[in-house]
């Protein structure tokens, strides 16, 4: 009991580490994955071309290898980022993607008569998608959402190769001076928690969610 | 009063509207009828502004008007769809007052007393809490039809009002129907049932399939 209470406080600041990445993340990328999405149902075919390539670069490729690019090659062409900008930025990039592919799927379930309803009524195109459109994709994007978030608090852990220190980090470290496996059930804990609490949340959408079909 | 002059229209250069002619007059009730694929419901769509002609003329009230791009002055023609399209997400208050709050800039005290007043007509009393999923076929039309009233239309158009319904509903939309045209709305009714449109018509138009 003694040696949990001497390592928890590293512990606990990594989580400040792992949850402000998580967070910030999350309310970057899932805005910008709705409006990412919205470009890939668009008939401009440069735009959706480009859309394609970056999605398909950031699906195709590793996260950690994101996180290395951005942290040690953008340098090289003079972008230099600090390490949490760094880990930031990974991040929303390749977390925009998935979202816009999950974002593109729901907008493609809307049936066109939703659209057309809307239009002989004379609603504009932003009242329509803000009252009509959105709220239908977001309940049927929900899971697949929920599972990318659960996703995100776990990749969060990657953030260890350009040398911040986070949750997974702190338990290592623990764990390699004072050769015991304790702090590593603690860092396990410790997300656990954290994944109880977005599931709980995910749990209380779906179901305010549930109200119509 | 609507006209359309020599309405034509062509998909992928198969021509399905040619030169469409027809009149409906104030307060009347014109039935478009013909066998599937004859452009009954495309002429429709012209006429509510969901598709483009190639060319012809409309005149509302003898002033040329172009359906498609007519968004921004009073309303001119309310559509009741096939398959309804209520909003799933929301009431069917919410569905009735949303455009007369968004478009028309209704106070909402001004929308919900009209929503109120509509579906009380409309035998919907109660209901208006409920979201679509919760309304029978019937009431759903129903509701579709308080949705279009309530922007107040000069004109209304159904597609294929009883193909959704059961049989011994039809009876019901024909009621309907027949009450708004002694509240003086002027009507347009796309159908392939013969006995249906023969029963509410003034006036017939016939469409035939293109060879």
């Amino acid at each position: 009991m003694n040696y949990v209470s001497q390592i928890l406080p590293s512990l606990i600041s990594g989580t400040g580490t792992t949850l402000s990445i998580f967070f910030w993340t999350l309310i970057i990328s899932v805005p910008l994955g709705i409006l990412v999405g919205l470009g890939m149902i668009t008939n401009f075919k440069p735009l959706t071309w480009l859309i394609d390539v970056y999605v398909w670069l950031m699906r195709g490729t590793p996260l950690l290898l994101q996180l290395i690019f951005v942290f040690y090659g953008l340098p090289i062409i003079g972008i230099v980022f600090q390490r949490y900008d760094a880990a930031l930025f990974a991040f929303i990039l390749n977390y925009t993607a998935y979202f816009a592919e999950i974002f593109r799927g729901g907008l493609q379930a809307i049936p066109v008569g939703q659209y057309e309803s809307a239009r002989v009524l004379r609603l504009t195109n932003w009242q329509t998608l803000r009252t009509i459109v959105i709220p239908q994709v977001v309940k049927i994007v929900l899971p697949s959402i929920g599972n990318e978030v659960i996703n995100l608090i776990k990749d969060s852990s990657l953030v260890y190769v350009i040398g911040l220190g986070d949750l997974l980090r702190a338990g290592n470290v623990a764990m390699a001076r004072d050769v015991t496996l304790v702090p590593m059930v603690l860092v396990a804990v410790i997300y656990l928690l954290l994944t109880a609490v977005c599931t709980v949340v995910l749990k209380r959408l779906e179901k305010h969610y549930s109200a119509w079909r | 009063m609507l006209e359309l002059k020599n309405i034509t229209k062509r998909f992928a250069g198969k021509l399905i509207l040619d030169g469409v002619n027809l009149t409906v007059n104030d307060g009347q009730i014109l039935t478009i009828v013909g066998p599937s694929g004859a452009g009954k419901t495309t002429l429709l769509r012209c006429i509510s502004g969901l598709e483009e002609t190639d060319s012809g003329d409309f005149f509302l009230d003898g002033q040329p008007f172009n359906p498609v791009t007519n968004r921004n002055n009073d309303t001119v023609i309310g559509v009741v769809f096939q398959d309804f399209q209520l909003f799933p997400n929301l009431t069917v208050r919410q569905n009735v007052t949303l455009a007369p709050t968004m478009v028309l800039k209704q106070t909402k005290g001004e929308a919900e007393a009209t929503a109120q007043r509509l579906l009380k007509q409309l035998n919907l009393d109660g209901k208006a809490d409920l979201y679509p999923y919760e309304l029978s076929g019937g009431q759903k039309q129903r509701v579709a039809i308080v949705r279009a009233l309530a922007m107040r239309p000069k004109l209304l158009c159904y597609d294929e009002p009883t193909s959704a319904l059961d049989p011994d509903l039809r009876k019901e939309v024909e009621e309907i129907i027949l009450k708004l045209k002694a509240e003086g709305m002027t009507q347009i009714v796309v159908t392939h049932d013969i006995p249906f449109a023969e029963s509410i018509a003034d006036q017939m138009l016939r469409v035939e399939a293109k060879s």
